[in-house]
């Protein structure tokens, strides 16, 4: 292991150029370790976006060595390629500056997404039962682990191609929500993901599925909205 | 038609389309390695298909299925590759529907009726 590593980090918006530093190697070290130092003691003017450390809040991730990555658990061994890094901001979202996206878009198209609880009962009702082995719940569970990262969204070609496109993670959220037995919006929530912006946009490429830092499949959460809307529209629900 | 339901039956009908397809295109790949082996000839295609009830059937079906199948795939390519609007997107579609649909019928209703030597 070296003493330090070449780092090349994205300055400026959506034009500006990369700026090397060289940071000292330490054992353990991620890649945020790598931005922080670089923020507290070379040039505090980098601006980043962090906040829980342990992979939980979703704040943190950009693009490393040209893929999207939560930086908080990614560590330099896994992604040092010749001693060097290079650290940019995700990709198909708005920079802010230098490593800061604009996130308002990804989590306004969870809201187009209807990925909110639509609530069927009142405090006077009793309540529902959810057995954990409960098929829908299962289904529900295995997408319900995202933590709004949008690497999944920065990963997507089709939200490159389509700004309007909802992407993965807002597709992912509407679909755990159509397993949610408690949840009486699906009607307005299948017709929202049915247009040209939605799950039939998806080409299954999968780019989310191989980044996403969870491990979830949004890929096959979207194929199960596909076929929830093919039965809504069987049905003339939507 | 809403939005969301032209969507939802446009994907359905690439699937339903897909999997006629899939069926299609395995059938037709056997028949050539089957015939390739007993020697490849027009005067021995136009024998086994002329006039064949079953092969004109089975070669419409695969003649609609990609007239179905293609155009959707078409618009989606336009739709996320040029700007042209929904308007020139469906004409194009459609063009390309009616294309695939004479070529195809024209070959199918050729080998129906021909005979070999005229």
């Amino acid at each position: 292991m070296s003493n330090s590593i070449k780092v090349s980090v994205w300055r400026g918006r959506e034009t500006g150029e990369f700026q090397s530093f060289d940071v000292p190697r330490q054992p353990s070290q991620t890649v945020l370790d790598i931005v922080t130092f670089i923020q507290r003691n070379i040039d505090p003017t980098l601006s980043y976006r962090f906040a829980c450390r342990v992979g939980m809040c979703g704040s943190c991730a950009m693009t490393v060595n040209g893929k999207p990555r939560w930086t908080c658990r990614t560590h330099v061994d896994k992604v040092v390629e010749d001693g060097e890094i290079q650290i940019s901001p995700l990709r198909n979202l708005k920079v802010v500056k230098d490593l800061t996206c604009d996130m308002t878009e990804f989590f306004d198209k969870m809201n187009k997404a209807e990925g909110k609880f639509h609530p069927t009962k009142t405090r006077h009702d009793d309540f529902d039962v959810v057995l954990p082995d409960d098929p829908t719940r299962q289904l529900a569970a295995q997408g319900i682990e995202c933590i709004g990262c949008a690497v999944c969204y920065s990963a997507c070609d089709v939200v490159e191609w389509n700004k309007d496109y909802l992407g993965p993670a807002a597709l992912n959220r509407a679909w755990t929500l159509v397993n949610d037995v408690r949840d009486g919006g699906n009607k307005e929530r299948l017709t929202a993901i049915s247009g040209d912006s939605g799950c039939h946009a998806c080409h299954s490429q999968q780019g989310c599925v191989k980044h996403c830092p969870k491990n979830l499949s949004p890929t096959r959460s979207i194929a199960g909205l596909k076929r929830a809307t093919m039965k809504a529209a069987l049905k003339g629900e939507i | 038609m809403s939005n969301a339901r032209v969507e939802t039956k446009l994907w359905v009908w690439q699937r339903l389309s897909a999997a006629v397809l899939a069926v299609c295109v395995i059938v037709h790949l056997i028949v050539i390695v089957y015939a390739v082996q007993d020697g490849l000839s027009a005067a021995e295609i136009i024998t086994r298909v002329s006039g064949n009830f079953l092969w004109l059937a089975f070669y419409s079906v695969f003649v609609i299925a990609i007239a179905v199948h293609a155009p959707i795939g078409i618009r989606t390519i336009l739709k996320e590759m040029t700007s042209i609007g929904p308007g020139p997107t469906h004409m194009i579609m459609a063009t390309f529907s009616l294309v695939i649909l004479a070529m195809g019928f024209r070959a199918v209703i050729g080998l129906f009726n021909a005979s070999v030597g005229g």
